[in-house]
């Protein structure tokens, strides 16, 4: 129930700075989440980092839902040690084009975690000061967790969802 | 180009620094680490690491595996101690069913996660005394590792990669002869563990190596999301144990320590007067357990807890559930969470995000050990060789974990 006035009160103060840049937000499991745009990001990270005290950067990943017009939702977890609160901030970004400006710029600790993001899922974090591949060699030219490479034979159909009536 | 396997070599025979190729198979380093350094002399001028030696892709073979079936990958993160990765995802999965554990579940998980955590932090801290010339100390307490896996061993037939426990709970309850191993465990070890600091803490040639050495600022540590007994030691008493109480831990009565200057004398003994908690906590835990009613080890949810295979051929309802959890059938809301456990690194956390299917949609972990090593090559900067190879122990980096 704390934790419930504690989110409202940091989407009001949300809403307050960014209107309606501040979209969807919901509360999974008791924490807050909301999409947020690319022009507005390092803006809203930094205002939660300096004026909301969320000072830690828990995590920097990505999902991929293809077919849709921003198929790429590139997830920021953060964290505000003193009270105790986590937020969950989403930027959708087009699958054709996906860049995003970058994170290093708020916290230092975001470089890695944004270039296993690159390597991972290709987006582009402009103005990140050494954007290469980290996990994966570099002559792989893909980007692997997107949806469309498979992991294991495609032809399978032990596997297949439409057999199970889904 | 911009190249991920940076490999210098020494063109100009004027140049005054030297180009070393630290690993990656380094008897220095204790994994699969390259980091490329240049150095004046043992001087450390500057570092690029590389990483990605055993990457397995664990977040895409999730998206392929039903939720039990992903328990054995989290194995191979920290395998230095998986049961806290293992647990760790079972409690994710957990929260993302709203399944309420029995405390007597609770306790159990405790006892075997702060068991692992003694293992986690005997490897760091042994190793340590090690790499500073301390062998002596590296055989004293190691035989204790042993004892933790024997214990283990008994619980669920596995010793490192332990796959332990199921979705609701455990797959058996603990027999007498692993409370036993507890007790002795828990009578021997301090002894050891004593016996272990009186080498090193005071020890003038340790603290020469290690105090002063790799100092990092409470500031620093955050800006580049320090977790665990590194964070700890610059001074910042973030635990998730205590912030986000997991497993009932808010029973427990126990301290965070903490360290001022983050250098590596005091990430050693952040790090032992950890072992000397999870003493206390197991303690506590087995106190506990007594005034809990015997014989439960799970929770009474048929529909995701894996049944037992003697039920499985002789009882309808047992042989349904099994085929509907190892089929990938259960109804898990289509919802994402985010959970998150105090692994002997650091946070631990699974990013889940369920979509109805048989799988995860996205599986995310978020690795300590990958997270905080990206500090390594920028703080050997001005470092003495010597020192960068015991900061890198101190760091207790898991290649494993490292690359998922």
């Amino acid at each position: 129930m704390e934790e419930t006035t504690l989110n409202n009160d940091i989407h009001v103060k949300l809403t307050e700075k960014f209107g309606e840049k501040v979209t969807a937000v919901s509360e999974p499991y008791g924490l807050l989440t909301f999409v947020t745009y690319k022009d507005v990001i390092v803006n809203v990270l930094s205002h939660l980092k300096e004026e909301l005290k969320f000072n830690f950067l828990t995590d920097i990943t990505a999902v991929h839902y293809p077919g849709k017009d921003h198929g790429i939702a590139v997830v920021y977890h953060l964290h505000n040690m003193v009270e105790k609160v986590r937020i969950r901030i989403k930027v959708f970004i087009s699958e054709q084009n996906p860049t995003i400006p970058t994170a290093t710029t708020v916290w230092k600790g975001a470089n890695w975690m944004e270039r296993e993001t690159y390597d991972l899922f290709g987006v582009k974090f402009e103005g990140h000061p050494d954007l290469r591949r980290i996990l994966n060699m570099d002559d792989l030219g893909v980007h692997p967790m997107l949806k469309q490479y498979p992991l294991e034979d495609p032809n399978r159909v032990d596997k297949k969802d439409e057999f199970f009536g889904r | 180009m911009n190249h991920n396997h940076p490999v210098f070599t020494d063109n100009d025979p004027q140049s005054e620094l030297v180009t070393l190729n630290l690993g990656p198979t380094h008897p220095a380093t204790h994994g699969v680490f390259q980091n490329v350094l240049q150095l004046d002399g043992e001087r450390i001028v500057s570092g690029v690491s590389t990483i990605g030696y055993i990457h397995r892709a664990f977040e895409k073979i999730a998206e392929h595996r039903p939720f039990y079936q992903i328990t054995p990958l989290t194995d191979r993160l920290n395998y230095c101690s998986s049961p806290i990765n293992n647990m760790g995802w079972h409690m994710t999965v957990e929260k993302l069913l709203n399944i309420q554990m029995p405390k007597r579940v609770d306790y159990l998980r405790v006892i075997i996660m702060e068991l692992s955590r003694i293992a986690d932090h005997i490897i760091c801290n042994t190793i340590i005394g090690q790499d500073t010339g301390a062998t002596t100390t590296f055989l004293y307490l190691f035989q204790f590792r042993e004892h933790i896996y024997e214990i283990f061993e008994e619980v669920c037939g596995a010793r490192l990669t332990t796959n332990i426990g199921r979705i609701g709970g455990f797959e058996r309850d603990f027999n007498d002869i692993a409370f036993a191993k507890i007790d002795k465990f828990l009578k021997e070890f301090p002894k050891a563990l004593k016996e272990f600091e009186n080498l090193l803490t005071r020890n003038r040639i340790f603290i020469d190596r290690t105090a002063g050495v790799a100092e990092v600022t409470k500031e620093t540590a955050l800006e580049y999301s320090w977790t665990g007994p590194l964070l700890r030691a610059t001074g910042v008493d973030y635990d998730v144990r205590i912030s986000d109480p997991y497993s009932s831990y808010q029973d427990f009565d126990f301290e965070v320590p903490v360290g001022t200057s983050g250098d590596i004398y005091d990430r050693y003994l952040v790090r032992n007067e950890e072992m000397w908690q999870s003493v206390r906590i197991i303690e506590q835990a087995i106190v506990k357990l007594k005034t809990e009613p015997k014989g439960i080890f799970h929770a009474d949810v048929p529909e995701f807890y894996l049944p037992p295979k003697q039920e499985v051929y002789n009882n309808m309802e047992a042989l349904i559930y099994h085929f509907k959890i190892v089929m990938g059938e259960i109804d898990a809301p289509k919802a994402e969470v985010y959970h998150a456990v105090e692994g002997g690194n650091g946070e631990l956390g699974f990013y889940l995000i369920n979509d109805g299917g048989r799988t995860p949609y996205r599986l995310h972990f978020r690795r300590p050990s990958f997270i905080n090593y990206q500090m390594f090559a920028p703080m050997s900067e001005g470092m003495l060789l010597s020192d960068a190879i015991i900061n890198m122990s101190s760091m207790n980096i898991i290649a494993g974990e490292l690359d998922a």
